[in-house]
């Protein structure tokens, strides 16, 4: 817990080794003295300051700035030593105010080598003084203490270390200044200063360059200095009785999107637990009824007549009145969820989103690479309507295998085999065309392998709207040349990668992201192309090269259990629902249903111009 | 305001203001084995683990303990396993959370464990204790002090039982021997 100090409030300190936060409203230098028991300072070697900012116990940083980071050890500190002030000088001669009234209040904060704040303290009403005495730390008793001084000198830091009863005031005072404008002229530019709306003004700055005070900054000179994420919107308060109403985004993290795509995450565990909460309370209910039922069987005096038919009703209602308990609070979670769910769903983006949301409608090429995918939805049996999106990070760490084989489940009668290839081509193009829109321009490229021409009609979208940079590749020829380059793409840039040199790659190595798309594997593969695609799928990841199949697994029944870790190693999707997916909290079977472009709607022809034109616009 | 709890007392989780209780936490805090200088890796560290067994009409059901960090329902959570202790200074290295209100309803007791891992007694372990806090305040509402506990390695601490519409807990606090709770449920079934 931390204390906010007022001038004069003192409080204990538990630990020895101490952090000492100091942000002002604009460069200033920061020293402490140490003082004896009489509470003078002994010599200008009992200062530490920019030219000598080390002493046994204590550290101070070399230079003026404008957030400071004092690192002090008590009991590292000299024997005699019985109080440490720490203070606080505006730079002399540097052309920046001369008063700490012009500037905002300064702040400073005891903390642990962890961060947690002990004590703060925000120095107010400060006018003409150019020094101040922020906080002092002093022995008492055999224990450290830390006040709040604040008492500040317009004589600037001569008459501030003469009053401590230094002889060598003003050659120290001297001193310092100089060393500070030594280190002004080697400082460079402070970061640009951060939006007023900025959340957290307490939050300590990144640090001040290089606290050896050297030349080197190591800030990137264009990335915006680390702001904390704007705070997560709050829910408005909840009728009294009523749960919360949900609201999109009400999760952390640094962007809206990774907010959102956390709490789709979240909503898909709650509904996981709270679905194993319910089975396991009904499971326990059954076999506590079997139980008791045995136990009236198993007693022969009370087998029969109406003692027994009583028990046998008593043990109904026990059980049923489980169930019903246990019943009211799933649909109690399952309504805050379903609520939930209809509003994260409207506010996803794009790479989330379903193909009918009208943020495909107004679908712009992107700037970024997003952090996730939506491949489909999940479902449970309890409640069928409640869909959790199934997003996937990107890059994918997987690659995707879209079974054109017969679904184990469900609509296994309805789909002829046909028409289920049929279906998986028009998936996993619906699959490639949301890779393809969520890259930036040129940052994606899809290669498709069609040995036998069959996926013509599926492919139209991307072949038409110029999307794919080159025709499938047909016939055993077109199979191994497009993955003898794909394998070259993957062995070069992983070798790039391990010996640090990736400018020297060939230029004709594509350095976007690539996808595969593989129908109706095994034909046309060879044993080479066979390794070739293993390679791809093992290795590919990692240098940006994915893999997705359109593959029925009876169709390579021929290789035998040799391409059983290839399967493995793909996550199996379906164009169908199908329900083969488990989670990984509780492992219940759940209802996957791929995202498709509604019937009659041309959003995936519209978006995938929309890319056709930026690659154009753009030369690619 | 802490209750040192005896054994076989029990305490009502109702609050004072008619309110129930709807967040506790099992806190487990112990003091690491002194280095031994140079050979460092040769310090016999302690091990101690806390464990939540969730139990419905006598049967266990569930149960939270380091290598199964979230009941299937998600309203118990281990916080994680500390292999080695902490400064000994009062703050907990283990906990275990329970979110009351989300315990499956046919969950009736939970029972709180610690057992030494690595086989010293609690005798041999300094400053250790096990509180149970509750989660909305911080209040501290009950404490043992595990230490100089003689030559047990393990201790059924304490359950928390429904009782009427809420929940009431009930210390129990009796030693036994034991590397995991598995080795300790003969001693449990007792106490439910």
């Amino acid at each position: 817990m931390t204390a906010e100090l007022v001038r004069g409030q003192n409080h204990p300190l538990s630990g020895t080794r101490l952090e000492i936060r100091v942000s002002a409203g604009g460069p200033v230098v920061a020293g402490a003295t140490l003082g004896g028991e009489d509470g003078k300072v002994a010599g200008a070697d009992r200062v530490a300051h920019p030219a000598s900012h080390r002493l046994p116990g204590l550290e101070v940083s070399r230079q003026a700035a404008a957030d400071h980071r004092l690192a002090v050890d008590l009991e590292a500190l000299p024997e005699d030593v019985h109080r440490v002030h720490v203070l606080l000088a505006l730079p002399a001669g540097a052309g920046g105010p001369t008063s700490f009234g012009v500037l905002a209040a300064p702040f400073v904060a005891v903390t642990e080598l962890d961060g947690a704040e002990i004590a703060t303290f925000t120095i107010t009403d400060l006018g003409v003084e150019s020094a101040v005495v922020a906080l002092e730390l002093y022995r008492r008793q055999g224990a450290w203490k830390v006040r709040a001084v604040g008492q500040g000198y317009a004589g600037g830091l001569a008459a501030m270390l003469q009053d401590q009863g230094l002889e060598q005031a003003f050659e120290t005072a001297a001193a310092i200044n100089e060393a500070v404008t030594r280190g002004m002229a080697r400082a460079v530019a402070p970061p640009p200063p951060r939006p007023v709306a900025d959340p957290a003004p307490q939050a300590p700055a990144p640090q001040a360059p290089a606290a050896g005070g050297g030349p080197v900054n190591y800030h990137h000179p264009r990335r915006a200095t680390a702001t904390p994420p704007a705070p997560a919107p709050a829910a408005p308060p909840a009728e009294p009785g009523q749960p919360p109403r949900p609201v999109a985004g009400d999760a952390n993290g640094w962007t809206m999107n990774e907010r959102l795509y956390n709490q789709v995450w979240g909503m898909f565990e709650d509904l996981a637990r709270s679905t194993a909460a319910y089975r396991s309370a009904v499971d326990f209910a059954e076999s506590r009824l079997e139980q008791e039922l045995d136990k009236v069987l198993s007693d022969p005096a009370t087998r029969v007549g109406p003692a027994a038919d009583a028990a046998r009703a008593e043990a109904r209602a026990r059980q049923a009145s489980l169930v019903e308990q246990a019943r009211a609070v799933l649909d109690r979670d399952l309504a805050q969820l379903v609520a939930e769910a209809e509003v994260v769903e409207h506010a996803l983006p794009p790479a989330f989103a379903r193909w009918d949301s009208p943020v495909w409608q107004g679908y712009q090429v992107p700037l970024e690479t997003p952090m996730a995918l939506r491949l489909g939805e999940l479902h449970l049996p309890e409640r069928t309507d409640l869909r959790i999106p199934m997003l996937v990070r990107l890059p994918l760490e997987r690659g995707l295998w879209i079974d054109s084989g017969r679904p184990s489940g469900l609509q296994a009668a309805i789909v002829d085999s046909s028409e289920l290839r049929r279906l998986a081509m028009e998936t996993a193009v619906a699959h490639a065309a949301r890779l393809l829109a969520v890259h930036p321009v040129g940052d994606y490229t899809v290669h498709v392998i069609d040995p036998a021409g069959a996926a013509g009609g599926a492919l139209a979208p991307l072949l038409q709207s110029g999307a794919l940079k080159e025709p499938p590749a047909a016939g055993a020829q077109g199979v191994s040349a497009l993955l003898d380059r794909l394998t070259r793409r993957v062995d070069l840039v992983q070798m790039a990668v391990r010996s640090g040199a990736s400018d020297s790659l060939p230029p004709d190595v594509d350095t976007a992201e690539q996808l595969l798309i593989v129908n109706d594997f095994p034909h046309g593969f060879d044993d080479r192309a066979v390794n070739q695609l293993r390679y791809i799928a093992d290795e590919g990841p990692s240098v940006g090269v994915h893999l997705m199949m359109v593959a029925d697994r009876e169709d390579a029944r021929g290789y035998g259990p040799v391409l059983d870790p290839l399967w493995r190693a793909l996550l199996r999707i379906t164009p169908v629902p199908d329900d083969h997916l488990a989670d990984p909290w509780v492992g219940h079977t759940w209802t996957y249903e791929p995202s498709l472009v509604p019937v009659g709607s041309d959003v995936l022809g519209q978006v995938l111009r929309r890319v056709g034109q930026a690659r154009q616009a753009y030369g690619i | 305001m802490t209750v040192n709890l005896s054994k076989g007392q029990g305490i009502s989780l109702q609050k004072a203001d008619g309110g129930t209780l709807t967040a506790v936490r099992m806190g487990l805090g112990w003091q690491a084995a002194p280095r031994r200088g140079l050979f460092g890796s040769r310090t016999r560290e302690i091990d101690l683990d806390a464990s939540a067994v969730l139990f419905a009409g006598g049967q266990p059901v569930d149960v939270v303990f380091f290598r199964h960090l979230v009941s299937d329902d998600g309203s118990v959570r281990h916080t994680g396993d500390n292999l080695v202790g902490g400064a000994g200074t009062g703050g907990d290295d283990e906990a275990i959370l329970v979110d009351l209100q989300r315990v499956p309803v046919h969950i009736d007791q939970i029972v709180f464990t610690v057992n030494s891992f690595t086989g010293q007694t609690f005798s041999e372990v300094q400053n250790a204790f096990c509180r149970l806090v509750d989660e909305t305040n911080g209040q501290e509402l009950a404490r043992y002090t595990l230490d100089g506990g003689g030559a047990y390695t393990a201790q059924i601490m304490a359950k928390v039982h429904r009782s009427g519409n809420g929940w009431a807990m009930t210390a129990i606090g009796t030693p036994a021997n034991g590397k995991t709770f598995q080795d300790l449920m003969p001693a449990i079934l007792p106490s439910l």
